[in-house]
């Protein structure tokens, strides 16, 4: 025990003391998840909003053919501008992107509404380019509305009621609460705390191993009078010790970060008080030991620090798989999905966003399965570091 | 006083140990000496057992390295070649932290520490990170941390290795100094002087056997050669003619 402790403070103060290490554990783990989700949401709120509220300039061929339509359009905050000179010339304009989209407005469409027979009007657009789709998408719409409007008056002029229009109608009830409609976009998020809580064990990780190697310490290290489980289970010690400190870091920037995304303009508040930081620390804190003892088990097969980064940086993505799989299938929490580590706290953490009641059981076998899976792979570790072939 | 009795040792179908059998008594110094790749530092890695001997018998004190690592590594100090210390921490606490490694409790470690420092001429550099250490500070700090612990049997990986003239004198006054303290002293190296001027046993190694083992003198007569040189040479020669 007293062997096990002070592998525990060397390791620690040796990693303490590393600039690179406490950057990566305690500042880009941290970190990188807050700013990138401020960074992502501030910018779609912004174009959401733009797609409402901005004035919007629309090249039109032949604006003088269909006066009333072009009043139409300018009611509803479309600019109109003069488009090119001709047909091909717009079509070129639009094909290399100099124009996003383009209206032309045949000769014939006056004469055509006159008689009553359908008006054609043509939309040039790109539907590959998706900045380009959400103009066209405004232009349709108000072209589809002035359709409406004026079929309804013509039925109207009939003496019809423009209701028979209507033979169903569709009305949505959504029963999506704010918390749960955040929990949609935020359910990545629990990726950024795995993420950072891994970050902050890496290099510590590394240096137990390919690092120790590398420098030629680990060989009068291992000639010393302590068994090597020990030394693997100190080391292993302090990688759980920063990765917890990096995870708390990780959960409190991520509350701060919150207040400074305007998620009530996307009707979303999500449940993440103090309250739950904490409770989230304690959910994902038994995936530190896998983290650690993962991360230990692959670094000890590597023959060099390089090698190994590269290898750990595989196991960075990893813990990804599982939440990307069960984010594309929409699936709900199961028993079942309990006994995987990170899948696991990735549920029960957006169920807590989203304010959900708390499945006690989920969190007990969450809990206790991936501790148990910490435990074992700690122990493979203790067997790899045991065997000869460790020195290289 | 450390025995070992034919041990063999292959990494593959490289057979780096062919049956090494000698005897290191305590008050004495024992050079291993032997060209590049001859197995001498195969030969102390299972004693200070980081390896483990396919065949054969090694004892530490009476104690089997095998059987009891633990108990056989308490009683060693051992210095492996290239040695590397943590950059991040001073040479002090280099030192210490073997010390603490190897039981000795808080107040003895400082005691300890103060002493080897003192010993080994490392008080100029003991407290600054050992980050941009030069070869010959690096070897002394790993020599202090070796010895820390006051080990009654001390084996060095070919100490001299990048030490200037001023180090190389006092590391040879300090195994002398063992060996009037009564331990037991096992080191190698490939430097033919260093190994004249410095041991009581000298046994030459070559292509993983004992070429030939006695003091210095009984090299010389059996090999029917003046220079210990051409004893080495000569001695090298019978191995590989075999």
């Amino acid at each position: 025990m007293r062997t096990l402790l002070t592998v525990f403070s060397k390791e620690f103060v040796d990693n303490f003391r590393d600039r690179r290490t406490l950057a990566t554990a305690l500042l880009m783990g941290p970190l990188l998840g807050p700013v990138l989700f401020t960074f992502i949401i501030n910018l779609s709120i912004e174009r959401s909003l733009s797609d409402a509220d901005s004035a919007m300039q629309l090249p039109v061929i032949g604006a003088e053919h269909a006066p009333n339509l072009m009043r139409f359009l300018e009611s509803r905050n479309i600019e109109l501008v003069d488009g090119p000179a001709d047909r091909d010339a717009a079509l070129d304009a639009v094909k290399t992107g100099a124009l996003d989209i383009v209206v032309l407005i045949p000769v014939e469409f006056g004469e055509q509404l006159r008689e009553g027979s359908p008006a054609r009007v043509e939309l040039i657009s790109d539907q590959a380019n998706t900045e380009a789709d959400r103009d066209a998408r405004r232009a349709r719409n108000a072209m589809r509305a002035y359709n409406q409007q004026l079929a309804a008056l013509r039925l109207v002029g009939r003496g019809v009621s423009p209701i028979i229009m209507q033979a169903v109608t569709v009305d949505e009830v959504d029963v999506s609460t704010p918390s749960g409609r955040a929990a949609i976009l935020l359910g990545m998020m629990s990726y950024f705390f795995i993420f950072a809580l891994l970050m902050g064990g890496m290099y510590l990780a590394i240096d137990s191993t390919a690092g120790e190697r590398e420098r030629g310490s680990l060989e009068p290290l291992l000639s010393l009078p302590v068994t090597r489980d020990q030394l693997m289970l100190g080391k292993i010690a302090a990688a759980c010790t920063f990765m917890a400190m990096s995870l708390m870091l990780s959960l409190w920037s991520f509350f701060f970060a919150l207040k400074f995304m305007p998620l009530e303009q996307l009707g979303m508040t999500p449940n993440f008080g103090p309250l739950v930081v904490i409770s989230a620390f304690f959910i994902l804190a038994p995936f530190i030991l896998v983290g650690a003892a993962v991360m230990t088990l692959v670094a000890s097969f590597t023959k060099s620090y390089k090698e190994a980064q590269t290898w750990l940086s595989i196991v960075l993505i990893a813990p990804t798989m599982p939440i990307l799989i069960v984010s594309i299938l929409n699936v709900r929490s199961q028993i079942e999905f309990m006994f995987i580590p990170s899948l696991s706290q990735h549920l029960i953490l957006v169920d807590m966003v989203k304010n959900e009641p708390l499945n006690l059981l989920h969190i007990a076998i969450s809990v206790t399965s991936t501790l148990a899976i910490g435990a074992i792979l700690t122990w493979l570790c203790a067997r790899l570091y045991r065997r000869e072939g460790l020195l290289g | 006083m450390i025995v070992v009795n034919d041990i063999h040792k292959s990494f593959g179908k490289v057979r780096a140990l062919r049956g090494v059998s000698f005897d290191a008594p305590d008050g004495r110094v024992t050079g291993l000496l032997g060209p590049n790749g001859a197995g001498k530092s195969t030969t102390l890695r299972v004693l200070y057992t980081v390896l483990k001997p396919d065949q054969g018998v090694a004892t530490i004190d009476g104690v089997d390295v095998v059987s009891d690592g633990l108990a056989a590594r308490r009683r060693i100090g051992a210095l492996p070649h290239g040695a590397g210390l943590y950059p991040h921490l001073s040479a002090r606490e280099n030192i210490a932290y073997y010390a603490a490694l190897c039981g000795l409790d808080k107040a003895t470690i400082d005691d300890k520490v103060d002493s080897i420092i003192g010993l080994l001429e490392i008080d100029d550099f003991a407290d600054r990170r050992t980050k941009g250490f030069s070869q010959g500070q690096r070897t002394k700090v790993a020599l202090a941390r070796a010895l820390v612990h006051d080990p009654q049997n001390v084996i060095l990986d070919e100490p001299t290795n990048g030490l200037d003239v001023m180090a190389t004198r006092s590391l040879r006054d300090l195994i002398l100094k063992l060996k009037d303290d009564g331990r037991c002293v096992l080191f190698s190296s490939h430097v033919m002087q260093e190994v004249a001027a410095l041991c009581d046993d000298i046994c030459i190694i070559a292509n993983g056997k004992v070429a030939i083992d006695g003091s210095a003198d009984d090299i010389r007569e059996r090999t029917g050669c003046d220079d210990l040189e051409d004893a080495f040479v000569a001695a090298i020669q019978m191995v590989e003619a075999d």
